[in-house]
């Protein structure tokens, strides 16, 4: 009979609103769900605008939201037409590879990597796996360290501090170190990852340990003291006792802890790759702010929104993750 | 002297406090046969889950200890099962899963596969919670996971069954249905049961012997009453039972008289709460701590 409970959240309000169902409460919810963010939106671009006009550069016209539109709608151009002459590119050593090896079968071809520069797309992508590659790192070194910490009282005791006061340090302190240590000790022939990435990654890494270390911790360190008698009783060995009780009780504890780190991570990386040159969006802002065009400003601000909202997905993404892992499906999750 | 089952011989214990140690119980004896049913009852706060704990290991005597089978008794273990007071089932496993996990760490060397997925079954039916065996405990009613938690206490096999309040957070008819399939449970397995209430009702129906400690703290054995009534045992055959009436007002007797509660307010600053004055709450110890040395001498 209730299609409202088979119809998934946001679309119930409008399938009840067209079945005819309290109309005035229907409305109400369309209004709470869509209307007001939109409203939210539109003062938003309008202060925007009103103080972009107001504000005089270098550079020109600080850019509103009109400017910000065209650059981003420019740079997916440029995207788009980068990618197809590299493409031409391809074709072109193919083809010339195809004639050399009719002529001398024994000719070893090369292939040669296109010498484009990287569109914002691409700085887009590397960013992404730097971070996600530095935050994976991060996690699996910080939930093992934060549970084993967070399971002894006197490991804890020892080992606060030093969290404590490692935890506040900017990615800018540990760039320099990094930096000069990667070039140290990473010596080989044939690199596996570039310098760039390795410098970037490490300084996310060094970053983003701390919250979920911490969480974790903590989350161990509280689970109900009615469940650890359980275990007792039950004499369960070290391995069980982590797998079966503190785990699963710590869960939240630990998603609080990843989303944290994944967040500090996604600014890190960008401050990060700003500071060492290393590919990515952060070297994007830095080369426009250096090109110093008229549209320079204006592609910083699409970076920025870009940096916002990749930052906002990332998040989300762990919450869908969390979702999927935890077992508590009743939690209200935000 | 014969060698009995369990016995807590002169156990005290002391809680570090940032006002000093609390001594929270004092001189605690007690001798429990095999297949024997003692409740222990008393006040809020006088230290009932502590004696049980002690029992379970899972607090340290500060003195005296206890001995199970002629071992002494240092840690926790699935031979001293424990029922919670608030079921501790695992919130994230499904109820068989809870049973499961108690009967693989109890039965890993002795059991294979099939033969305790049997057992696991076999103690969900015994608690009539067969039919829920894939429910998380969150799913369930507050009795259904109690009785989860007496399923999993008695897949344990354990030689001891320890229950704090088992049936205290329940309603009058899911408890009195729960007392009789325990009742029948322990008919049927002859376990040795410890159980902590406050039900005077449920103490007499289901106990050999009740126990009954004073108020704390410093609290101890006050009386122990044996209960001589035929098994099986019928609660509204009862109701009428003379003798059983005699069993329900000595620990009622015991409770609101000899170990009446008392506030910390001076007796003269509130008069009306003083009604039944035999004996003043100082002397009303001193009494009952006679008559529970009587007790403990003649059980021992
Ligand atoms: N870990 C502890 N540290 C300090 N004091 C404690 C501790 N555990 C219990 N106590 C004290 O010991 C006394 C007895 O507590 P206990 O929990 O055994 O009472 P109880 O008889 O089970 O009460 P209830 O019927 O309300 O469950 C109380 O005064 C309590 O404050
Ligand atoms: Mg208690």
């Amino acid at each position: 009979m209730n299609l409202s409970l088979k119809t998934p959240g946001a679309i119930a309000p409008v399938v009840n609103l067209v079945r005819g169902e309290n109309r005035r409460e229907q409305v109400d919810i369309l209004f709470r769900t869509f209307g007001l963010p939109l409203i939210g939106l539109v003062v938003f671009l309008m202060i925007w605008a009103g103080a972009a006009a107001k504000i005089e550069t270098s550079l020109g016209q600080f850019p509103g939201p009109t400017q910000v539109w065209h650059q981003a709608e420019a740079l997916y151009a440029s995207h788009v037409a980068e990618r197809d002459k590299a493409e031409a590119f391809y074709e072109r050593q193919e083809q010339r590879i195809a004639e050399r090896l009719a002529d001398d079968p024994d000719y070893e071809p090369r292939i040669h990597d296109y010498p484009g520069k990287p569109t914002f797309f691409d700085q887009i992508i590397t960013s992404l796996i730097t971070v996600l590659s530095g935050f994976l790192i991060a996690s699996v070194i910080a939930i093992p360290v934060g549970i084993v910490i967070g399971l002894s009282n006197k490991l804890y005791s020892a080992f606060n501090p030093i969290i404590q006061i490692l935890k506040p340090v900017s990615p800018l302190a540990w760039l320099p170190l990094v930096t000069i240590v990667v070039s140290a000790v990473y010596v080989t022939d044939e690199p596996m990852f570039d310098k760039s990435f390795l410098v970037s990654m490490i300084t996310v890494v060094l970053c983003s340990l701390w919250p979920t270390m911490i969480n974790t911790a903590v989350g161990v360190n509280t689970v109900s003291s009615d469940l650890l008698n359980v275990s007792k009783v039950l004499r369960l060995g070290w391995v069980t006792h982590v797998i079966k009780i503190v785990l699963p009780s710590s869960i939240p504890m630990i998603f609080t802890g990843l989303r944290l780190s994944l967040g500090i991570a996604w600014m890190v990386l960008i401050a990060a790759e700003m500071l060492a040159q290393s590919p990515g969006l952060g070297k994007f802002v830095w080369d426009e702010f250096q090109n110093g065009s008229s549209n320079s400003l204006a592609r910083i601000m699409v970076a920025v929104l870009a940096i916002g909202f990749i930052g906002f997905l990332l998040d989300r993404g762990m919450l869908a993750l969390q979702r999927v892992v935890s077992w508590d499906k009743s939690a209200v999750l935000r | 002297m014969s060698e009995s089952h369990l016995e807590l011989s002169g156990v005290d214990i002391e809680f570090p406090t940032p006002k000093g140690p609390f001594k929270a119980l004092d001189d605690i004896n007690l001798r429990v046969d095999r297949g024997e049913f003692v409740s222990l009852i008393g006040h809020s706060g006088c230290g009932k889950s502590t004696v049980m704990n002690i029992v379970a290991g899972l607090h340290q005597a500060t003195r005296g200890g206890v001995i199970l089978d002629g071992r002494e008794v240092d840690q926790p273990g699935p031979e001293r099962a424990v029922v919670f007071q608030n079921h501790s089932l695992l919130p994230w496993l499904t109820v068989y899963q809870n049973v499961e996990l108690a009967v693989k760490r109890v039965f890993r060397k002795t059991k294979n596969r099939r033969e305790m997925r049997e057992w696991i079954d076999h103690n969900l039916a015994l608690v009539h919670m067969e039919h829920a065996a894939h429910k998380r405990p969150d799913e369930i009613s507050g009795g259904m996971k109690q009785r989860v938690g007496i399923a999993r206490a008695l897949a344990m096999q354990p030689k001891v069954l320890l229950m704090d309040e088992p049936f205290g957070a329940l309603d009058a008819l899911t408890r009195a249905h729960l007392q009789d399939s325990l009742m029948d449970i322990q008919a049927d397995l002859g376990n040795t049961v410890i159980m902590i209430t406050h039900d005077v009702d449920e103490a007499v129906l289901l106990s050999d012997r009740i126990v009954m400690m004073t108020n704390g703290p410093a609290a101890t054995v006050g009386e122990i009453l044996s209960v001589d009534l035929p098994r099986p045992r019928d609660r509204l055959a009862l109701a009428d039972d003379p003798a059983y009436n005699h069993y329900r007002h000595e620990v009622l007797t015991f409770l609101y008289e000899k170990q009446k509660k008392v506030e910390s307010a001076p007796a003269t600053a509130r008069p009306e709460t003083n009604q039944t004055p035999p004996a003043a709450p100082e002397p009303a110890r001193a009494a009952t701590g006679e008559a529970g040395r009587k007790a403990r001498e003649t059980t021992a």
